[in-house]
């Protein structure tokens, strides 16, 4: 039953990836990734991570995605050209490279062995305290600086995206 | 339970095919959706990591590649919409004014 949902989703996430390189139409490009977001969404509530889950859902398939689309739709940018310079067998060569990468990392994928020391959030424990509330208890201990700082990054995008996209006078 | 290896290939066939919508595509923000599939994907291995680890710092990290995505998407979007006013484009082909 797990593996075949881990089959479903994977297959549907693989799929909606290939349309989104594939697409001559960046909307559809865009609509494509929220599907491949909303299937990897799944393959976190199955890693026992539903607050992640929640996140990917809300932050990447709702408020980045949103952008996406704004942008895409407010410059028209219609089809893609064939203006331009032009590198000679970019893609095939770019394509060979990529499964030479694919071999190297799925050899490493197919022969990893966990042995790093475990810590204390088994599932018994995370599903007795709630994924929620371990989350926040590890964020909020260890790590609270990391997360103070990304406050301060999260300011510096907002007042770096205001200023870059204003309209100069 | 679905073993470690299956996520992890899962994971390194995403970034896979991010990395080639980054190489073969020529529309600059088909290149950023791109690296948004990359960092899905190495998210998605963190989170099998945390799981079969049994530690949440897993989870951690991916909440801070969504805040530092969050932020990247709205100031690179910025830069695009700079350069889309300024030379009405969005190839990465005609945006070659670094190249000397």
């Amino acid at each position: 039953m797990e593996l075949a949902l881990f089959v479903i989703f994977g297959a549907v996430a693989v799929a909606s990836a290939l349309m989104v390189i594939t697409n001559r139409n960046a909307v559809i490009s865009a609509l494509f990734l929220i599907l491949t977001f909303f299937c990897l969404a799944g393959l976190y509530v199955m890693l026992n991570a539903q607050f992640i889950a929640a996140l990917q859902i809300i932050v990447y398939a709702g408020a980045i995605m949103v952008l996406f689309l704004f942008v895409n739709m407010m410059l028209r940018t219609g089809k893609e050209g064939k203006r331009g310079y032009r590198l000679i067998f970019q893609k095939s060569i770019g394509v060979i490279f990529v499964v030479i990468l694919l071999v190297l990392l799925g050899s490493v994928a197919l022969s990893v062995v966990v042995t790093g020391m475990r810590g204390p959030y088994t599932t018994e424990a995370v599903r007795h305290i709630g994924n929620t509330q371990a989350f926040a208890w590890v964020l909020f201990t260890d790590y609270l600086y990391p997360f103070e700082i990304i406050s301060v990054l999260l300011l510096a995008g907002i007042i770096g995206a205001v200023v870059l996209a204003k309209k100069k006078r | 339970m679905v073993p470690l290896s299956y996520y992890l290939l899962l994971s390194a066939v995403l970034f896979s095919i991010g990395v080639i919508g980054v190489l073969i595509r020529r529309n600059v923000l088909i290149i950023f959706m791109s690296i948004e599939l990359m960092l899905n994907a190495v998210n998605l291995s963190f989170v099998a990591f945390s799981r079969f680890l049994e530690s949440l710092e897993g989870q951690v990290f991916v909440f801070l590649v969504m805040a530092v995505a969050a932020a990247e998407v709205a100031v690179g979007l910025a830069i695009i919409i700079c350069i889309f006013r300024n030379k009405a484009t969005v190839n990465v082909d005609e945006i070659n004014l670094m190249k000397g």
